[in-house]
């Protein structure tokens, strides 16, 4: 497998992304600067963390008309594999490739912490690996990532088994008290409808290594490889 | 060509939670403003702008508020003026 990180000027998780699929998962893994057109053939592109543009104007907004971005949507409508991870799930948003927006925190504090989560769908090319139900911890980093959408798209994210993470307490209930940023239903993160875009405000690629705390987002990218290993069209 | 100031704001549309808005709603109260209801937090852009008349240029600033100023999803915004700058 081949994956593409792209560096907008602000990014700031492009090597943690880059780190855990190059050295850990021991695939190829390449940069994809924001100004080129050419995705280099990459089966994954990854939009990493960070705060693209400053997050000027909203985050994500002005990343998202950057030229890569258009070889990026292009690459989604083919089928390719696209996770946004972050900023990466803002910036998703913004351009269209997932349903919703993410807003300022309810807090409005930068929230910098593991949260539990739980996995909703393993009916994805980037969740197979866990399991319906396990509850899994993972670091959150960010002030914008409330979820938001409205009802009709809310209705049908759940009714198609869309939403992937959420965040939970220990004992795997969304409440309120276990939701770091007041996303709506406590979503963490979604599929698109064709499910080869996944965007989620978690960051799993900082839960690789057992000496960073977690490896609990060592799944996600095992799963991601064993969808292209079985053979699913990029 | 003229050369126009067109001023727009940006609000979070109603019935999502403002939490800016709603922190400025509580300031208020403490304050004794009691009769404060609802308050929104946005943003107030003003973008010069070239063009053949005023009407053009309001069109322009709609497309501009489409594409990128504002977000579709969750904002609202008005055109508030569009003068000779």
């Amino acid at each position: 497998m081949k994956a593409g990180i792209v560096r907008f000027p602000g990014s700031n998780c492009d090597e943690d992304a880059y780190h855990a699929v190059a050295d850990i998962l021991g695939q190829e893994a390449v940069y994809l600067w924001h100004k080129d057109h050419d995705l280099q053939g990459v089966d994954l592109v990854i939009l990493p963390g960070g705060f693209s543009y400053g997050d000027y104007l909203r985050a994500g907004a002005i990343a998202r008309f950057s030229p890569i971005m258009q070889e990026v949507v292009q690459h989604a409508k083919r089928g390719g594999l696209v996770l946004g991870i972050c900023n990466g799930f803002q910036i998703a948003c913004e351009a269209g490739l997932l349903p919703g927006a993410l807003l300022r925190n309810d807090t409005l504090r930068f929230v910098s912490a593991p949260v539990s989560l739980r996995v909703d769908s393993i009916a994805t090319r980037f969740s197979s690996q866990y399991h319906v139900g396990q509850i899994i911890s993972i670091p959150v980093a960010h002030g914008d990532g409330r979820y938001t959408a409205d009802g009709d798209t809310l209705a049908r994210l759940e009714g198609e088994g869309h939403v992937v993470f959420r965040y939970v307490d220990a004992a795997g209930e969304p409440t309120n008290a276990a939701n770091p940023n007041g996303s709506l239903r406590n979503i963490a993160g979604i599929v698109n409808d064709a499910g080869n875009v996944l965007g989620m405000m978690p960051h799993p690629e900082r839960a690789m290594e057992s000496a960073l705390g977690s490896t609990d987002g060592l799944p996600l990218f095992k799963s991601i490889l064993d969808t292209m290993l079985g053979g699913v069209p990029a | 060509m003229t050369r126009f100031r067109c001023a727009i704001h940006i609000v979070p549309r109603r019935g999502i939670l403002d939490p800016q808005g709603k922190a400025v709603s509580d300031a208020l109260h403490s304050l004794g403003f009691a009769a404060v209801g609802d308050v929104r937090v946005g943003r107030h852009v003003v973008v010069d702008t070239d063009a053949e008349s005023a009407e053009a240029a309001r069109e322009a600033v709609k497309a501009m508020c489409e594409k990128l100023l504002a977000n579709p999803v969750t904002e609202d915004y008005e055109i508030a003026s569009v003068e000779r700058a």
